[in-house]
């Protein structure tokens, strides 16, 4: 059970796992995610469901080392196991043909960022992807975006790789060029603040994929609430995605930082 | 029920002493960890009877003749039959008999409000006398198998090869299993979480419930041929039409009531402010402070919202955590608390200071976003209000500022939506509870039975667990009917 089947090291924090999971494989859609906890006395996080492949019965995963349980998991090589997957979690991205969507990950986001775009392109959109990180090394999937998109923009913070600047720049790049119907943005939470900011400003609707802290997943906790359109809503189970324009984004930035 | 009472032991057990000679017996006094002791760790704060006291305290029972503990048991315990088996030392047959009906007797014994149950309806009380310790004897007996004997598998009925699902493996969705598994079906529990036991693992605590108790009913029914599935969420992982595919022909669904309730008011979503769910779930099921990984937020000063149970596991596992001062604010009079008696006066014992008629108003962060102080709004109590209780009145400007680290929110439970919302024409309330019929727990989907708290909102152990029962012996009727 939960075998890691393959693992890649995109960069020194950054990890892909491929995990058995046969059921959730079957069950997920774009936008779910799972808990996954590792060790016996290990900690239950969230991570998005970046790919899945039915068949094999294995879902994809990608990490990035920040705290105790990710660098676990990071540890993790083909053929241990984790302790426990449970999802698929959430509710799937709502997808439809809105005409020309934008999609815009920013450090890992571009992961759970990945099944959405390929099924926005495959529901008849016009895909256009803004990659940013703080650096070259720091762009990830990047193929797999392009093999899914129209048209890719990558940002760096220090200009390492594509264009130099924050991913705003490339967003309103796309905006101003032409009509966007739909924007999808997932990433650190300040980069989905000031993207929504922007997108505010063009009048494109736009949606985030909320990463809150989490404990069970299931909504019996309330650890994830976030305030959307002035009520409280728990992300787990009503999100990870919400409106961007409604999201407080300053009060989930200082429930981020314990 | 009458079959033992006539058995010849029985008959000589109660001519051994008269009706004055028992009535003459005080009730046993449960021993206990000292308090300035037991907030220093997680051990068990009551310590059990001891054979003698058991068999004393089994005498004083009168083994009525139309005995009314009974009807005050949710699962019908023949509380008689096992009482008298303390009396005459037998007890695994004690246990036995306990078993006939419940699936759970340690954790029953332990965390029943038998003062409201059975105990209730004991002949003592219409006495005058403190009712006969009918779960301090149950609980003594079910510990007494565990210490002195292999684990039995109770009498089960020949397997008839039906496969039956249970969604969700608290203390309703046990005693379904138990039951079902007696009858002769082959049933699986599908619980979301990495561990089973629902509640009885994620809420309450060690010192009242150690898990290791919950653990061995819990083989006891494996013991059964009950299996059980974690990390499976019913709904998502795998959905109520999987089910059917899977082969199962009857659906329980005992998902309860964890989706906790918040109060709405300004500062709710300040870092230090939580739902007691969760600063459980992180301390019991996570061990969080105990050696997991997982990390949950220490203060000095401490503030519960709420009189129930859950509040008073969360201040005393506050108090265990390491807090200096920690505050029950109730909006209530103390004579109006849902709560135990003896966890109160646990509590109390313990150093809880009871801010009673006391309603927190708003909570007020510090520049980084923490939770740094409560403002309460001082309450008296006016008439009684639809739940016969006397509603609680502000009494205008009687506002007090107080300084606290963490705020830990009990004040109540909805049923989770997830399950129910998930399974196609199921018939749920404007309360989000299943719909089902009180006699036979039935839903208005022929095969999907429910119990417990998804169907009666935050409710307790036994009352889930008398559910479970209920539902189990209605869904036999309906398939030995086809």
């Amino acid at each position: 059970m939960n075998k890691v089947v393959s693992k890649e090291k995109f960069s020194e924090n950054v990890t892909k796992l491929v995990v058995e999971a046969p059921l959730i494989a079957r069950a997920r859609r774009a936008g779910h995610f799972v808990i996954v906890r590792s060790g016996e006395n290990g900690e239950r996080i969230p991570l998005t469901i970046a790919d899945a492949d039915p068949q094999a019965g294995t879902i994809t995963l990608v990490i990035q080392a920040v705290g105790v349980s990710t660098r676990k998991l990071c540890a993790l090589e083909p053929g241990d196991s984790l302790t426990d997957v449970v999802g698929p979690l959430g509710q799937a991205t709502h997808i439809e043909k809105y005409g020309t969507v934008l999609c815009c990950g920013g450090g890992v986001g571009v992961a759970p960022l990945l099944p959405i775009l390929r099924a926005m392109k495959a529901a008849g959109n016009r895909v256009v992807s803004v990659l940013a990180g703080r650096t070259k090394d720091l762009i990830i999937l990047e193929d797999e975006v392009r093999a899914s998109s129209d048209d890719v923009i990558i940002m760096t913070d220090d200009g390492s790789y594509g264009q130099k600047g924050l991913v705003t720049v490339g967003v309103e790049q796309v905006i101003k060029r032409e009509h966007v119907d739909y924007c999808v943005t997932i990433g650190p939470a300040v980069m989905m603040k000031f993207v929504a900011l922007l997108t505010k400003k063009y009048n494109v609707p736009t949606e985030a994929s909320l990463n809150a802290i989490m404990v069970d997943g299931t909504g019996m906790c309330g650890a994830c609430r976030v305030t959307v359109g002035g009520k409280t809503r728990f992300v787990c189970v009503e999100g990870p995605e919400f409106n961007a324009h409604e999201v407080d984004f300053d009060e989930l930035m200082m429930r981020l930082k314990a | 029920m009458v079959d033992s009472r006539n058995e010849q032991w029985r008959v000589d057990l109660r001519k051994s002493h008269t009706p004055k000679e028992r009535t003459a017996i005080e009730r046993v006094v449960m021993p206990q960890l000292d308090p300035k002791y037991r907030i220093t760790c997680n051990e068990e704060v009551n310590e059990g009877i001891s054979e003698e006291q058991a068999v004393r305290e089994a005498t004083r029972c009168l083994d009525c003749a139309n005995p009314q503990c009974v009807t005050g048991c949710p699962v019908g315990i023949n509380i008689p039959k096992f009482i008298k088996n303390i009396e005459r030392g037998h007890f695994a047959d004690a246990a036995a008999a306990i078993k006939e009906t419940s699936s759970l007797p340690a954790v029953c014994g332990r965390v029943c409000p038998q003062e409201k149950q059975c105990e209730s309806k004991c002949i003592h009380v219409k006495m005058k006398h403190p009712a006969v310790a009918i779960g301090y004897l149950e609980r003594f007996a079910a510990d007494w198998q565990r210490n002195h004997c292999e684990q039995e598998v109770p009498k089960m009925a020949p397997r008839n090869g039906i496969k039956i699902a249970v969604v969700g493996s608290g203390p309703s969705g046990l005693s379904f299993a138990g039951d079902m598994a007696k009858k002769g079906y082959s049933v699986t529990v599908f619980e979301a979480l990495h561990e089973i036991g629902g509640v009885l693992k994620y809420g309450i605590p060690e010192f009242r419930l150690p898990n290791a108790i919950v653990d061995y009913e819990i083989d006891g029914l494996r013991k059964m041929g009950v299996d059980f599935e974690k990390d499976i969420i019913i709904g998502k992982t795998l959905t109520y039409d999987d089910l059917h595919e899977m082969g199962f022909k009857g659906v329980f669904v005992g998902s309860g009531a964890g989706f906790p309730r918040f109060m709405d008011i300004p500062g709710e979503n300040l870092k230090g402010v939580m739902s007691s769910n969760e600063y459980l779930t992180r301390i019991n099921l996570m061990k969080a402070g105990r050696g997991g990984d997982t990390p949950v937020m220490q203060g000095n000063t401490i503030a519960v919202i709420g009189g129930g149970n859950t509040a008073m596991d969360s201040t005393r596992t506050a108090l265990r955590m390491g807090a200096k001062r920690v505050l029950l604010v109730y909006r209530r009079s103390e004579a109006e608390m849902p709560a135990r008696r003896e966890e109160v006066g646990h509590a109390k014992e313990e150093g809880v200071e009871f801010f009673t008629l006391h309603n927190p108003i708003e909570y007020i962060g510090d520049d980084k976003g923490f939770v740094k102080a409560m403002r309460v709004q001082k309450m008296q109590l006016g008439e009684p209000d639809a739940s016969g209780r006397r509603r609680p009145v502000p009494i205008e400007g009687a506002i007090e500022e107080i300084p606290v680290d963490i705020v830990i929110v009990a004040v109540g439970v909805s049923p989770n939506q997830l399950v129910p919302s998930s399974i196609k024409g199921l018939e749920v309330s404007n309360r989000h509870t299943i719909v089902v019929n009180d006699d036979t727990m039935q839903s208005n989907i022929a095969d999907l039975f429910a119990g417990g708290d998804i169907v009666r909102g935050g409710a307790t152990v036994i009352l889930a667990m008398g559910d479970g029962r209920k539902a189990a012996q209605h869904m036999h009727e309906v398939l030995s009917q086809k």
